[in-house]
């Protein structure tokens, strides 16, 4: 890794994908007790929705249609609401996504300082077009809006951990970084 | 729970400089219309929960920002502008937005003409090409729905349909998908709509303010309103009589397109078929001269090698007028209507009046009823007449005359709203009463609360708080255990019991061997569940008991009701407001036409044949002498021309090949008859064994009232003219009736609804002016202030001793129990889009296109079992016969259960049903037999 390009906390590692389970129970054991503790958290059921869709997604990877009939059951919402909800939000995964999910942010600073670049060159390396999976199931590339971290741009975010400062050459290091 | 009460509080407030006084809680735009002040709107629909999210109904309250009136509640002394310079700026301004992104051409504009943006752009004089504001990328359309055309372009995003799939139809298959210039609305998870679970209700089209949502065309080109005639009537479909009127093209003749229109019965609201399903009426099949049989067509049999039972090389469709229509010649209807006549005296005269038989239907009028009987019981001079009705709620009615004297509801569906609790047992009624089941959808959604029991996990059962899956005919058993424990835990009404009821000894000793342990063996509901439910039911300080064919359509069909009585009895739920007995009657005139005596034992009103009283009556009222002996229902009839003994029929509108139990005996039976007269619309499957077919008039072409499952009369005026020579069904009976030697003339459909009401005391003072134009409930005592008595027996019962009677009983299981050989339970039914035997649904195109095919639903499990591929074949055999169809996998039918509905000839139902009655209704176990499942190649 070079100097300039840093993971946002030094030595983390972003959390494999792969480990998520499309088809695993939803709000079961302790997620059953962090299900009932948002809905504490709220005067209704309704407003739960985004910390319950962000679990889901924490459990299967990717919000399914499944996994938003489910939620809506819990929720006593109906489903196309459930979907609109999660159609609005970019952070939720309406397709099944690859391990890492790389996020680069085309916000204003980052557009400016290259981000397009960066872009081009994951999809070039992982043969892969935005919001699509590569074919080993690994990566998939999407842009999204301002990740808030505008004075060091690009701004990457793979899963749940943040890169700051990359540039387009240094896109093959982090990807080899990561595995 | 308790219902919210609604407040007393008023508030007064100036609009435009005039004063108003409105409840509190009114918004400003109500209370502008009260003062006749329209304040233009998008998003807003009175029938709809308002979101304010147009912004186009702003109004200037005085405040720093605009308010939108539609959501903002008045407030005391609040002065509201609605018009000024400034607001009119920002309706503009709001407009040219909207229209900046709008598609080049509006659906809506082109068809009905009433885009409500482009009108508020006339309105502006905004010219669209002046408009200098960013277009999105433009969306597109999707018309993958057969009955509703989608342009999102055209979508301003109102959340009109929205709220009107989620609160008003309770279907809730619409939402948002996206945002910015991406979002617009969406099906389910974003599929196209004609792959989304949209059941077509249509009422996303009908509250569309723009061209995103509009009516396909059917017939003829969709056209202004104003450029049509508008009718108001009623659908012609089940028995909830959902009000419409219809919009015709004069010159096409025909019918273009149907609009729900205000009723307690259906507040504007329809389903797939009233909406869609109009088109039959134009079919080219119509039967448009009479008919009669080729002599080198005889011995009688029948004609279509579908009918005949032969194999054929495909499945489908309707009769074959190719193969069918050879063995008839065209006649005159002189020729057509002396033979009938002569034919029937022939027989009469040779064989006795008790040779004869009529079945009238419960989709012809009340005066076609009324006539009918009169026809068979004054001039045939035999009580042999009955109609379909006793293949629906025969039971449901035996058991309602012998415990509380009368066979009708005794509350209307709507009054659901007013009910703590709402039981719901034995009814698909999303499927087969869908713009009832919004009823009950919209009270479980507000504070109602809703128990559902059903063999099958129906469309109803999703909106329930208490389901109760249990094994299909142990209804009794269930309801004993229920009982049971109301009585053990006093959740009885003992002031209701002492003052209006008669016979608790022996139920109380009944139902005592009938612990929730014992029935949990029986239907398969664990005993703390029978409990809790019984419990909720026994505490509710109103209740209201619906039920359908799956209490009714079995050999326990009488005892089943008779359960569902006791239970409301027991705990004092008749004659209040939110309670009450309400069997949802079938077909748009099933109450009507057993109201008008198309039945064997009573005359019109339900006065009985075996009463020398009644039949006085009627004989001083028609001018001849009548059979005492009440005569052969429906099945008996159908035994009697097995038999020989019944030798003459006519029939008006009814199709017992497809419609009765044990298609296969129906057939040999409809073959052996001496005479048959068919009147009827279409060639139906049981015109093959006709020797003279009339040609009549469908439900467009004539006027007449009908009686919807509330008790509610309402005229069905006439849209279209009939095609050919075709003539109205009460003329045709005149006719026979004339030549028979007994003089029946009337003027109008009008004149004979006189007549019968002056013979039937429930339906005194009701006439055709007072009936419209959303009818009236019988009975009504003051026609002229009254919309007729809602709540029936809050005083006391028409019975004898003045009280309900307890009529205890003991659980049966069904007469042919699953064994090795048979190891299925067969259910069958019907389905939304399909009407009984299909004849007027199937020709309909919108109804076709969705459902074309005849498929039975299994349990996925089961269907694995077998190794049935997803949408593959099974072959059904009973003891009975065989058919073979596709199969779906349907989670909510229980393993070990086939449901078949029976609209579909080519895969008839009812050659597989068992015919066996139920002793008291007479009415056959079409619910319960036992079937046996292969799998099959195709359905050749």
């Amino acid at each position: 890794m070079s100097d300039a390009m840093h993971a946002a906390i030094a030595g983390a590692q972003p959390s494999q994908r792969a480990e998520k389970n499309p088809d695993a129970p939803l709000f079961e054991g302790v997620y059953k007790e962090r299900f009932d503790s948002i809905l504490t958290r709220y005067p209704n059921k309704r407003a739960a929705l985004l910390p319950v869709l962000h679990m889901a997604q924490e459990i299967r990877g990717w919000i399914s249609p499944e996994t938003m009939t489910r939620v809506a059951e819990l929720l006593e919402l109906t489903p196309a609401y459930v979907r609109s909800v999660a159609s609005f939000y970019t952070m939720f995964a309406l397709r099944p996504v690859g391990r890492y999910l790389i996020q680069v942010c085309v916000g204003i600073g980052c557009d400016l300082c290259g981000a397009e670049e960066v872009t081009e060159r994951f999809l070039e390396l992982t043969k892969t077009r935005i919001g699509e999976t590569s074919d080993d199931g690994k990566y998939t590339v999407v842009e999204v809006e301002c990740l808030g971290a505008c004075a060091f741009p690009t701004v990457v975010q793979v899963n749940d951990q943040v890169y700051e400062n990359v540039k387009a050459e240094e896109v093959e290091s982090l990807l080899k970084e990561l595995d | 729970m308790i219902k919210r009460a609604k407040t007393t509080q008023t508030i007064t407030l100036t609009i435009d400089g005039r004063e108003v006084t409105v409840p509190a809680g009114t918004t400003i735009w109500d209370a502008a219309k009260e003062l006749g002040i329209e304040i233009p709107g998008l998003c807003h629909d009175p029938r709809l929960r308002p979101v304010g999210v147009c912004r186009m109904c702003v109004v200037d309250v005085g405040e720093r920002v605009l308010a939108a009136a539609c959501v903002r509640e008045v407030a005391d002394g609040m002065t509201v502008q609605t018009n000024s310079e400034k607001l009119e700026r920002c309706r503009r301004t709001l407009t040219e937005l909207l229209l900046s992104d709008y598609a080049t051409e509006s659906l809506r504009e082109q068809k009905t003409g009433d885009d409500a943006l482009l009108a508020l752009a006339r309105d502006y004089g905004i010219e669209r090409s002046a408009i200098e504001l960013p277009a999105g990328d433009g969306r597109p359309q999707d018309l993958s729905s057969p009955v509703i055309d989608v342009d999102h372009a055209a979508c301003i995003l109102c959340d009109r349909c929205i709220r009107a799939c989620d609160e008003v139809q309770h279907n809730n298959v619409i939402g948002r998908t996206g945002k910015g210039y991406g979002s617009r609305v969406s099906f389910d998870f974003n599929v196209p709509m004609g792959d989304s679970t949209c059941v077509a209700c249509g009422e996303c089209a009908a509250v569309c303010p723009t061209g995103a949502l509009t009516d396909k065309r059917l017939i003829v080109p969709i056209q202004p309103r104003n450029e049509l005639d508008s009718v108001q009537s009623v659908c012609p479909y089940c028995g909830v009589g959902c009000a419409i009127t219809y919009h015709v093209d004069r010159d096409a003749n025909a019918v273009v397109f149907a609009e729900g229109r205000e009723s307690p019965a259906s507040d504007s609201r329809l389903c797939v078929k009233g909406r869609y399903g109009f088109d039959y009426a134009k079919h080219p099949q119509r039967l448009t001269v009479p008919l009669i049989r080729r002599d080198d067509s005889y011995p009688k049999g029948p004609l279509s090698s579908a009918v005949k039972g032969e194999r054929r090389k495909k499945p489908g469709g309707l009769v074959d007028y190719d193969e069918v229509m050879p063995a008839f010649r065209e006649a005159t209807w002189e020729e057509a209507l002396d033979l009938a006549a002569n034919r029937l005296k022939e027989i009469k005269e040779k064989d006795g009046p008790s040779a004869l038989a009529g079945f009238g239907s419960a989709k012809c009028s009340n005066e076609e009823a009324y006539l009918f009987q009169k026809l068979v019981r004054a001039v045939f001079g035999t009580n042999n007449v009955d109609h379909c009705t006793r293949l629906c709620h025969a039971s449901s009615v035996a058991a309602l005359l012998e415990t509380i004297g009368s066979g009708a509801v005794t509350n209307v569906f709507a009054d659901v709203h007013n009910a703590d609790v709402a039981v719901v047992t034995g009814s698909n009624t999303t499927e087969n009463h869908p713009v009832a089941a919004t009823f009950i959808k919209d009270a479980a959604a507000d504070g109602t609360t809703l128990i559902v029991i059903d063999s099958r996990e129906t469309g109803i059962a999703r909106h329930a708080h208490h389901f109760l899956h249990i094994k299909a005919g142990s209804d009794v058993a269930l309801y004993n255990a229920m009982m049971h424990v109301l009585i053990e835990e006093d959740l009885v009404d003992h002031d209701y019991m002492r003052d209006f009821t008669e016979g608790f000894d022996g139920l109380r000793e009944l139902v005592k061997k009938y612990t929730p342990e014992m029935a949990q063996e029986i239907c398969g509901i664990p005993a703390d569940r029978i409990r809790e439910v019984a419990r909720v039911f026994g505490r509710a300080g109103s209740a209201l008991v619906f039920w359908g064919m799956g209490i009714s359509q079995h050999t326990t069909g009488t005892d089943n009701a008779r359960c569902l009585i006791s239970l409301v009895l027991l705990t004092g739920n008749v004659g209040r407001p939110g309670t009450g007995l309400h069997p949802l009657r079938g077909q748009n005139n099933v109450q009507g036409a057993s109201d008008a005596g198309l039945i064997p034992m009573v005359y019109p009103d339900y006065q009985k044949v075996a009463s020398p009283e009644s039949q006085k009556k009627f004989e001083e009222a028609w001018g001849v002498s009548l059979d005492p002996n009440p005569g052969l229902t429906v099945v008996e009839i159908i035994n009697g021309a097995l038999v020989g003994s019944i030798k003459g029929m006519y029939m008006m509108g009814e199709n017992p090949f497809l419609s009765d139990p044990n298609g296969n005996k129906v057939r040999k039976a409809l073959a052996n008859l001496e005479f048959l007269c068919v009147q009827d619309i279409f060639l139906t499957e049981t015109a093959e064994f006709a020797d003279v077919i009339l040609p009549a008039t469908s439900f467009f072409e004539k006027y007449g009232t009908y009686t919807n499952s509330d008790r509610r009369v309402q005229v069905g005026q006439k849209a279209i003219e009939p095609p050919g020579q075709a003539r109205f069904d009460w003329e045709l009976v005149c006719e026979i009736a004339t030549r028979m030697g007994y003089s029946m003339s009337y003027k109008s459909a009008e004149e004979i609804f006189a007549e019968f009401t002056s013979l039937a005391p429930s339906y005194s003072g009701l006439d055709y002016e007072n009936l419209k134009p959303a009818g009236k409930l019988w009975p009504c005592p003051d026609p002229a202030t009254s919309d007729g008595v809602q709540l029936l027996f809050g005083d006391g019962f028409p019975t004898e001793s003045g009280r309900g009677k307890f009529v205890p009983v003991d659980y049966q299981p069904a007469a042919e129990l699953p064994d090795d050989e048979y190891p299925f339970i067969l259910n069958t039914g019907r389905i939304l889009e399909h009407w009984h035997t299909g004849t007027m649904t199937r020709r309909s195109k919108a109804l076709d296109a969705i459902e074309p095919e005849a498929a039975c639903q299994m349990n996925p499990d089961d269907l694995t079992e077998l190794g049935v591929d997803p949408d593959g074949y099974v072959k059904l055999s009973t003891r009975r016969g065989t058919i073979t169809l596709r199969a779906r996998g349907t989670p909510g039918v229980a393993r070990g259960n086939v449901f078949v509905p029976f609209h579909f000839r080519e895969a008839s139902a009812n050659i597989l049903t068992n015919d066996v009655l139920d002793p008291f209704g007479k009415i056959p176990e079409f619910k319960f037999c036992a079937v046996k499942v292969e799998k099959a190649g195709s359905a050749a």
